[in-house]
């Protein structure tokens, strides 16, 4: 059975939601995430440090997206927004944050996401740093955005390992989710 | 020269470059998606200011936050600096951050470590 967005959407908005959406990722969505998950926070009395570190991945989670996400999606039969993507911030039993980020991607970058990620993932706390500031100091800034910064810089600020998915859609899409701990 | 003065919003931060000073502060967040475009005004700045610097030139820098496409834009503003400290003019970079923001204390070292100019970490205490 080919991949359901709306089953994946829902089993995975379960739990102790802090924010669930899926739709269009906008730089107004963005603000608007931003701003909502600030409050929470807030009114959670998170610590500070911890607080920080969530609305950092959080931006660089959600402007990946942003920049990387497909604006229409040809031959994908549901009725999807434009530049359509999924976000869930969930809390688990130990206080963990999990933050899933979500999208369709064309099934041929799917390899290169694989690598990049257990690229980053195979690297200590050194290594990452030595990676970020090589990539900060040598590689120009795409239009597009950070141009391959967010991950060192997300695998930094969690000091955890990512996980990946994929679930093919149909002979062209599959749906890639990147889940975060912090 | 003109000072640059730019207010800051929700994903940008405030600038505040005085020439005549040589006092220079960027200070909110700095979180757009299009950073390129943000810093571009305060690089262009810079440019002219080396024409005719101050002896010395103070630069606090005070991030709440900054995203990895700043992060880009803020190391040519430090390389603009790196440049006029070469021409033999005193430059310093004063890096903020907040109590326990252990994050931001290892990007200014970060920093430190690209760009040969003096810095200094402040920690800030509520």
């Amino acid at each position: 059975m080919s991949f359901n967005i709306t089953e994946y959407y829902k089993e995975l908005s379960k739990g102790d939601i802090l924010l669930a959406f899926k739709g269009s990722i906008t730089s107004d969505l963005i603000n608007e995430v931003l701003e909502a998950v600030e409050n929470k926070l807030e009114e959670g009395n998170e610590e500070g440090k911890t607080r920080k570190k969530i609305y950092n991945v959080l931006v660089e989670s959600l402007q990946n997206l942003y920049h990387h996400i497909e604006e229409t999606h040809d031959g994908i039969e549901e009725d999807l927004d434009p530049k359509f993507g999924i976000l869930v911030i969930a809390r688990n039993p130990s206080g963990e944050y999990l933050i899933t980020t979500g999208n369709f991607v064309v099934s041929t970058k799917t390899k290169f996401l694989k690598e990049k990620v257990e690229k980053i993932n195979s690297l200590s706390k050194e290594e990452l740093k030595d990676m970020y500031k090589f990539i900060l100091n040598h590689q120009r800034i795409s239009a597009k955005g950070g141009g391959g910064l967010g991950l060192v810089d997300i695998a930094r600020k969690t000091g955890k390992k990512m996980e990946c998915h994929f679930f093919p859609y149909n002979d062209k899409y599959t749906f890639f989710d990147l889940q975060i701990l912090i | 020269m003109e000072a640059l003065i730019i207010e800051g919003t929700a994903k940008t931060p405030n600038v505040s470059f005085n020439g005549d000073t040589g006092k220079l502060e960027i200070k909110g967040r700095s979180i757009p998606e299009n950073s390129i475009e943000f810093y571009k005004p305060l690089v262009d700045w810079l440019e002219e200011y080396a024409h005719a610097p101050k002896d010395k030139t103070v630069v606090d820098v005070h991030l709440e936050y900054f995203n990895t496409s700043s992060s880009k834009c803020i190391l040519d503003v430090f390389k603009k600096l790196e440049a006029i400290h070469k021409n033999k003019y005193e430059i310093l970079i004063i890096w903020h951050y907040e109590e326990d923001d252990e994050d931001m204390l290892e990007a200014g070292e970060d920093y430190e470590s690209i760009i040969r100019v003096p810095f200094k970490m402040i920690e800030i205490v509520d």
